[in-house]
C-alpha cells in the first residue's frame, strides 16, 4: 500500500475487504511519521492509545463483515487548534504547553463518529496566527517538497502531514487563508466551508467571525468526504447554520459545462509571480476546454482586503485571548507580586512575539478614540468587500484566482517582515472576510518547480459547485 | 509617525501585557509600519456604508425574519443542565496552575 497516495476510499475499502486492518494501517502510519517526521516537524502530539483503540473498534466491525461508516479506519491528523479529550492541546502556544482539554471539539467527535483514527495534532502557528508556521512556539514546518521552505500557515503541519503522507487527511483551519496557503504551498488540497457551515465549537478561538474549520486532503474527493462528515447545524455552536447538508461526493459528478467561471483583474496584478501566473493562466485555459465560460468579473475593493483584514482580525484575537490569564489553565508566572501582576508576567511569558504584536494592534484599533477609524472604519469597507462579491455572483458560479501569489517562500525569509508576511494573504483574506467558501487545489509548478495552488471560491453555502469544479479539473489535470 | 513609545506602554496595560524595553522599541517600529499601510482605507469613502459585524446574518438565514427571529433555530429551552452536564469539579480543576480542590486559587486581589 503506497502510503503517499492513499486516500479514504482505498484506505477504508483495503480494511473492509480485509487486506490490511485499520490497525495495521495505523501502525504503518506512526512507523512512517517516525521515520520522517524528524525532518518535517508536522505533529506535535501523537495520540497513539486512542488511535489504536479506534482502529481495534473498526477491524471489530471489519470482521464480523459490517459496512464500515464513511471514514471507517482512516488515518487522520487534527490540527493542534481543536481541542481533543484526553490529548494535549497547545494552539502551538507555550502558554497552553500542557493542557489536558476535558471534551472533544465538534469536528473531531463526528470524525471519529464516522470511524476515523486520530494519529495526534498537527504542529501550526501560534494561535492561528501566521502564514508560514515559523510563528509555532514548539518548532518550524518544513515543506515536504523542499525542505529549506516553509509549508505555509497557519495549518502548515495539517498540509505538511497529508503531502509526505504522514496522513490520509487532516483538519485545518482557516482564518484569513490558514487552509488554502498552505495546501497550495504543500500541494494538496485544502477547502475552507462558508461560515457557518462547520461547527467551531471546541476550536480555541481566533478571530470569532472569520474561523472555519475545514479538511486537507489528497484529492478533491477526500475533502468532499471529510466535508459532508464534519458540516452541519450543532447545538453547541449558535453561529452553525441551520442548513441542509448536501451529499457532496455525489454532487462531484454533475457536469462543469455551462458552468460561468469569474476572473478577476485585482487578482492578476503587482506582486504575482509569473511562474504562478502562468500555472493559473494554463490551468483556465484547461477549464474553457471542458465547457466552462471564462467571464471577466470586477473586484474593485480587493486592495482594500488586507488592511482591513487586520484590523477584523486582530480587534478580535484581542478579545478571544484576554482569557489566557493563567488562573483557570495554562501557564502561570511565578512569584508574583499581585494579581495584575500575575496576569501581565503570564501573558508575557507565555505568548510569542506575532501574538503579542496582534493583541497589540487589535487593543490599538479598539481603544477609545481610534475604534471609529479603525475597527468601526474596517466594518464598512468589510461590507464593500462583500458588495463586490454579491454583485459578481450574479454573473459568475464561481470564481477562478491564484491562492497566493507566489510559492512556497524560505524559512526565514519574511520572519523579520510582518508586513511582507501579511501581504502572503493577499489573495486569501477576503473569502473569511466575506464568509464565502473557497478551495485550493494543485495546479502545476512554479518555475522553481514548486506547487502552485489555484483558488475557486464560490457563493455562500455552495461548496458543492467548487467541489465539482475543482473535481473536474482535478480529473482533467490528470488525464 | 502615529504610536509613540506611550501609546505602546497604554496600549499594553490595556492588555495585560507589560513587555521588555526591547520588545517595546520592536512594537512601536511594527505597529507603525502596519499602521502606514491600513492608512490606504481612508482612501474610502464609508460615510453611506452600514458596518459589517459579521456574515450569518446575511447569508443562509432567512431575510424575510427580522432581528433575532432568524436566529429563533439557536435558542434552546431554559432548563436545568441546558445542553449538557457541568464538568465534575476535578475535571474542571484538572488544568489549573493553582487550586485547592475546591476552587481556582489566584494572588491576593485586595491590598491592605
Amino acid at each position: 500500500m503506497d502510503l503517499s497516495t492513499l486516500t479514504i476510499d482505498a484506505a477504508r475499502s483495503a480494511i473492509a475487504e480485509r487486506t490490511t486492518t485499520a490497525t495495521a494501517l495505523a501502525e504503518s502510519l506512526y512507523a512512517r511519521i517516525e521515520d520522517r517526521d524528524p525532518a518535517i516537524g508536522a505533529f506535535l502530539t501523537l495520540s497513539k492509545d486512542r488511535a489504536l483503540a479506534k482502529a481495534a473498534h473498526i477491524d471489530a466491525l471489519a470482521a464480523k463483515g459490517e459496512k464500515l461508516p464513511p471514514l471507517g479506519g482512516v488515518p487522520v491528523g487534527i490540527k493542534d487548534v481543536m481541542v481533543t479529550r484526553g490529548v494535549r492541546t497547545t494552539a502551538g502556544s507555550k502558554i497552553l504547553k500542557n493542557f489536558i482539554p476535558p471534551y472533544d471539539s465538534t469536528a473531531v467527535a463526528r470524525m471519529e463518529a464516522a470511524g476515523a483514527v486520530v494519529l495526534g495534532k498537527m504542529n501550526c502557528d501560534e494561535f492561528a496566527m501566521g502564514s508560514s508556521n515559523e510563528n509555532s512556539a514548539y518548532k518550524p514546518v518544513h515543506n515536504p517538497r523542499d525542505l529549506t521552505r516553509v509549508p505555509g500557515g497557519s495549518s502548515g503541519g495539517s498540509a505538511a502531514a497529508v503531502a509526505s503522507g504522514m496522513a490520509v487527511v487532516t483538519l485545518g483551519s482557516d482564518t484569513g487563508g490558514s487552509i488554502r496557503q498552505p495546501a497550495s504551498f504543500c500541494g494538496v488540497v485544502g477547502l475552507m466551508p462558508t461560515y457557518g457551515r462547520v461547527s467551531r465549537y471546541g476550536l480555541i478561538a481566533f478571530a470569532s467571525s472569520l474561523d472555519h474549520i475545514g479538511p486537507l486532503a489528497k484529492t478533491v474527493k477526500d475533502a468532499a468526504t471529510v466535508l459532508g462528515t464534519i458540516a452541519g447545524r450543532d447545538p453547541m455552536d449558535s453561529t452553525s447554520a441551520d442548513l441542509p447538508v448536501p451529499d457532496y461526493v455525489a454532487e462531484l459528478e454533475k457536469p462543469v459545462r455551462g458552468l460561468k467561471l469569474g476572473v478577476a483583474k485585482e487578482y492578476f496584478g503587482e506582486g504575482l509571480d509569473k511562474g504562478v501566473h502562468t500555472a493559473i493562466e494554463s490551468a483556465i485555459q484547461k477549464l474553457a476546454t471542458l465547457g466552462c465560460e471564462i467571464v471577466p468579473v470586477s473586484l474593485p475593493h480587493t486592495e482594500y482586503a488586507i488592511p482591513t483584514y487586520y484590523l477584523v482580525a486582530t480587534a478580535e484575537a484581542s478579545s478571544n485571548l484576554a482569557r489566557y490569564d493563567g488562573v483557570r489553565y495554562g501557564h502561570r508566572a511565578q512569584n508574583v507580586r499581585s494579581l495584575a501582576d500575575m496576569y501581565e508576567r503570564t501573558r508575557d511569558e507565555g505568548f510569542g512575539a506575532e501574538v503579542k504584536r496582534r493583541i497589540m494592534l487589535g487593543t490599538y484599533a479598539l481603544s477609545a478614540g481610534y475604534y471609529d477609524a479603525y475597527y468601526l472604519k474596517a466594518q464598512r469597507v468589510r461590507t464593500l468587500l462583500t458588495r463586490d462579491f454579491e454583485k459578481a455572483f450574479e454573473k459568475v458560479d464561481a470564481i477562478v484566482t491564484p491562492t497566493s501569489p507566489t510559492a512556497a517562500f524560505k524559512l526565514g525569509e519574511k520572519a523579520d517582515d510582518p508586513l511582507a508576511m501579511y501581504l502572503a494573504d493577499i489573495y486569501t483574506v477576503t473569502a473569511d472576510l466575506v464568509g464565502i467558501p473557497g478551495i485550493s487545489i494543485p495546479c502545476g509548478e512554479s518555475r522553481e518547480r514548486l506547487p502552485v495552488g489555484l483558488q475557486i471560491l464560490g457563493r455562500h453555502f455552495d461548496e458543492a459547485t467548487i467541489l465539482r469544479v475543482a473535481h473536474a479539473y482535478e480529473q482533467a489535470r490528470e488525464n | 509617525m502615529k504610536v509613540t513609545e506611550k501609546d505602546v506602554l497604554y496600549v499594553a496595560d490595556l492588555a495585560n501585557l507589560e513587555l521588555t524595553a526591547d520588545e517595546r522599541a520592536r512594537m512601536v517600529r511594527d505597529l507603525n509600519s502596519i499602521l502606514d499601510y491600513i492608512d490606504r482605507l481612508n482612501q474610502l469613502d464609508t460615510s453611506d456604508v452600514p458596518p459589517m459585524a459579521q456574515t450569518s446574518d446575511r447569508f443562509g438565514v432567512d431575510q424575510a425574519k427580522q432581528g433575532s427571529e432568524r436566529f429563533a433555530y439557536a435558542s434552546r429551552d431554559d432548563i436545568l443542565n441546558g445542553l449538557r452536564k457541568s464538568l465534575p469539579r476535578d475535571e474542571a480543576l484538572a488544568n489549573a496552575p493553582e487550586s485547592d480542590g475546591t476552587f481556582f486559587k489566584v494572588p491576593k486581589v485586595i491590598e491592605r
